[in-house]
């Protein structure tokens, strides 16, 4: 067994003990445990990906003395260290970029909790991504939830706490219907473990006995999870928690923490319940239809908000609704899109909050539309950085968004039944993108004579300029090579199987 | 030869007039619209709460289901669609139930070989009598650890929604100690001087036989933290806080969870590498034995005690 083999389980331990040990230190010494942890991580997952891509197989991992279906497991292939990988990499980002908000909007003594909830909201994402396991992952979910809880309210004002309570009560509805749904599977198979699952609910498919309580407990898990990352109908937590909570907190929030749950979901379709069995039951004709109506109803409601944040939360909606097409085109093709959609989505959605705050910092703070005339001059590196996140979300060559919209038409062209639909859903959210994001950038490149609001430079704000640059690369990268990445996806979905 | 025009006689002229006005060298509004200089509108806070006020009543008045027969039929069709949805999710579910395996039946899927090994095996390889012990804490110990980092966590959001600062703490605290509970219960002090010790012995009981025993961990330490809630009630934050205070809490649950951590770390390593572990399992039914359990339980029961003392303060007063 090679040493790499061990970096998933040591990164994952990692996250937890940074946490425990954070939560006796000062503000600025977990700020740097955290760093630290974020940058080894990033290290260790790029290790790991190397080596699933040299070896070219995914790799199991036993926690403990005993194998399989007694002891705990995590598994480790391509699709699984690219996310890890990417998810180290936006948290770190968003981090650097949203530290002056945190120290304003946090009380002083209580930053280093901030601190232990990344900490282990990280070491949650990476065990819902690595895991092997269904109680694993939903003992991970438990964390993933409180952790998000905290992260919403620990910029206390009114609002933010009315997020928390709606986000807590709306994303714990879609816990416990996921627990209950991997209750029923338990009761039918005998087994949490994934590959045994997926032997399993083969065999009960065959014999065809207990096939209602299999779909109920599909529909169970599968909704409780569209519930906590926020698909259409269940998206009314969404706008609040984004909007309000400090900037690191959004901008994590809406890229990786929806983000672990879709792709666990991922990994209930492909590695629990089979893709082809899956497909057959027809549930992904319903996820189909909501996110068709997502894209559009998010983006409506983006076009009605006179709130920045808020617009780029609605934002939000429309763009889990692309990723829930994907899903529900039920062909390989589709699935890659959403996959690469998960990536391209969480580097812009963190880009456009991170470089929206910059904007609403030199309009007094405030997040009117009005307010915002001519700030793409005041701060330069943010209204440019901004333009950027707008440029790809509408879908522009160069920019990471219009790969994404692509490989969703591709699938779409591939799928006879529901071809026109996804086209001209697809037209339809584009242009209503373009009004919207467009409208807020013509409105910050607006030349205003006077104003009360000073203008900053590059000297203000060194960290955050570099963070934007950043972003910007990332995401100019993921535009432009974007063949690597799609192959890797391809090659972890083949994996998964 | 055209006739020369006086001054005066031009300035009346509708030609001069035009080009004066092009050239934008007069105001037509000069001299005969009244004019002032724009003042700032500076709105009295009466208005403000006025207009609050109003559109208040605005709103009620449109939400009134009385007045408004949208509103009524919308909140008709939302109860009835609601209660319907409801029935229809309880009929799915129990459905659902009717179709599971019955209950008790020996053929069932969940009887396989894994509840076999745990149930066979269970004792030799983690030498444990208690099984449920042996099963969350040997086989799946990596999932009992992330549990007792819920708890942990839990405890986090807490103390951000409720710690105050210091100096806040310091200005209560006079008044706070002994605001719900009367001063100096002379049967509370008396009786909880008789029974914490019981309770904090029986949770280490407990605690030290979850491998023997019914129990473990996760209720040892419940009994043990309801001994301290009990002691807090009785004797006050100042007495308790002569041996229990934030120092000690936070070394207490640093360093039970990075014992449970550096313990599992240690056992997922060695096993995922094919090393041997070299904690002894011991002989089964002594109080030294089972391996790695005895020493997670104390971390474990640690944490949860921890926890729930650390719950009842910040709930109590703002602060451990």
């Amino acid at each position: 067994m090679e040493f790499v083999q061990n970096f998933p389980c040591i990164s994952i331990m990692l996250c937890l003990f940074a946490g425990i040990i954070s939560s006796g230190l000062r503000d600025r010494a977990a700020m740097l445990v955290n760093t630290g942890l974020l940058l080894i991580n990033t290290v260790l997952s790029a290790c790991t990906l190397l080596y699933t891509l040299s070896t070219g197989e995914a790799f199991v991992y036993v926690m403990g003395q005993f194998p399989a279906p007694w002891g705990n497991e995590i598994r480790a292939g391509v699709l699984e260290a690219l996310m890890a990988l990417f998810f180290c990499i936006i948290m770190l980002l968003s981090l650097f970029g949203g530290r002056h908000k945190l120290l304003q909007g946090v009380e002083k003594g209580k930053v280093y909790l901030y601190y232990v909830l990344m900490d282990l909201l990280l070491s949650s994402l990476l065990a819902l991504v690595y895991t092997n396991d269904m109680f694993t992952a939903y003992v991970f979910v438990e964390i993933n939830t409180i952790s998000a809880c905290g992260l919403i309210m620990i910029r206390q004002n009114g609002r933010t706490i009315e997020a928390a309570v709606r986000y807590m009560i709306m994303s714990l509805l879609g816990s416990g219907m996921l627990l209950l749904g991997l209750c029923m599977l338990y009761d039918l198979t005998g087994h949490l473990l994934m590959s045994n699952l997926k032997e399993s609910v083969a065999l009960i498919v065959a014999e065809g006995e207990y096939t209602i309580p299999l779909i109920v407990s599909i529909v169970l898990m599968s909704v409780g999870l569209c519930i906590k990352s926020a698909l259409f109908p269940f998206h009314a937590w969404l706008p609040d928690a984004y909007g309000y909570s400090t900037v690191s907190s959004a901008a994590i929030l809406s890229s990786l923490v929806s983000k672990g749950y879709i792709f666990l979901l991922i990994k209930i379709i492909y590695r629990v319940i089979g893709f082809d069995i899956y497909r057959s039951t027809r549930i992904i004709d319903i996820l189909f239809v909501f996110g068709l109506m997502g894209m559009i109803f998010g983006s409506l409601s983006a076009i009605r908000e006179n709130d920045i944040r808020r617009m780029i939360a609605f934002s939000s909606v429309a763009q889990i609704g692309y990723i829930y097409m994907g899903f529900g085109m039920g062909t390989e093709a589709g699935m890659t899109a959403s996959v690469f959609h998960i990536l391209s989505h969480a580097a812009t959605k963190s880009l456009l909050f991170i470089a929206a705050v910059g904007l609403t910092d030199v309009s007094g703070r405030n997040r009117q539309f009005v307010e915002l005339t001519g700030a793409g001059y005041r701060n330069r590196w943010a209204g440019v950085a901004f333009t950027v996140g707008s440029l790809s979300m509408v879908g522009v060559p160069l920019f990471s968004g219009f790969i994404s919209k692509l490989l969703f038409s591709q699938a779409a062209v591939q799928n006879h039944a529901k071809m026109l639909p996804a086209l001209i859903v697809l037209g339809i959210s584009t242009i209503l993108n373009a009004i919207y994001f467009m409208k807020t950038v013509i409105r910050i490149y607006t030349p205003v004579d006077e104003t009360a609001y000073p203008s900053v430079s590059f000297k203000d704000m060194r960290l955050y300029a570099v963070v934007l640059v950043a972003f910007i690369l990332l995401n100019v990268t993921l535009g432009i090579s974007s063949q690597p990445v799609v192959d890797m996806i391809q090659q972890g979905l083949a994996m998964f199987a | 030869m055209s006739r020369q025009r006086s001054k005066d006689e031009y300035e009346k002229t509708f030609a001069f007039r035009f080009f004066r006005w092009l050239s934008g060298s007069k105001d037509p509004y000069i001299g005969k619209v009244e004019m002032q200089v724009q003042q700032e509108t500076v709105i009295p806070e009466e208005t403000i709460t006025e207009r609050m006020r109003e559109s208040e009543m605005i709103r009620d008045k449109v939400y009134d289901e009385k007045k408004n027969r949208a509103a009524r039929t919308f909140h008709k069709i939302y109860v009835a669609v609601a209660i319907f949805f409801c029935i229809a999710l309880v009929g799915v579910l129990l459905l659902t139930v009717s179709c599971l395996p019955p209950n008790g039946s020996a053929s069932n899927p969940v009887n396989n070989e894994v509840s076999e090994r745990y149930i066979e095996s269970g004792l030799q390889e983690t030498g444990a009598l208690n099984i449920v012990s042996g099963m969350i804490l040997t086989y799946r110990a990596f999932d009992t650890f992330g549990e007792t980092n819920v708890l942990f966590i839990a405890t986090c959001c807490v103390m951000i929604l409720l710690m105050l600062d210091d100096a806040v703490l310091k200005k209560q605290a006079v008044m706070n100690d002994r605001r719900y509970e009367p001063k100096n219960d002379t049967i509370l002090q008396g009786v909880a001087f008789v029974l914490c010790p019981i309770i904090f012995i029986f949770g280490i009981y407990i605690i030290l036989n979850g491998h023997l025993s019914p129990g473990g961990g996760f209720s040892g330490g419940a009994v043990i933290g309801s001994g301290l809630i009990l002691y807090v009630a009785a004797f006050g934050f100042k007495k308790t806080q002569r041996f229990f205070d934030e120092h000690v809490y936070k070394i207490a649950k640093i360093t039970a969870l990075c014992m449970y951590g550096l313990i599992g770390t240690y056992f997922y390593m060695t096993g995922a590498n094919g090393m041997d572990n070299h904690i002894p399992l011991g002989i089964p039914g002594h109080i030294l034995s089972s391996g790695i359990i005895l020493p997670i339980n104390v971390c474990v029961g640690l944490e949860v005690a921890c926890t729930m003392y650390a719950f009842y303060a910040l709930f109590r007063r703002g602060g451990l």
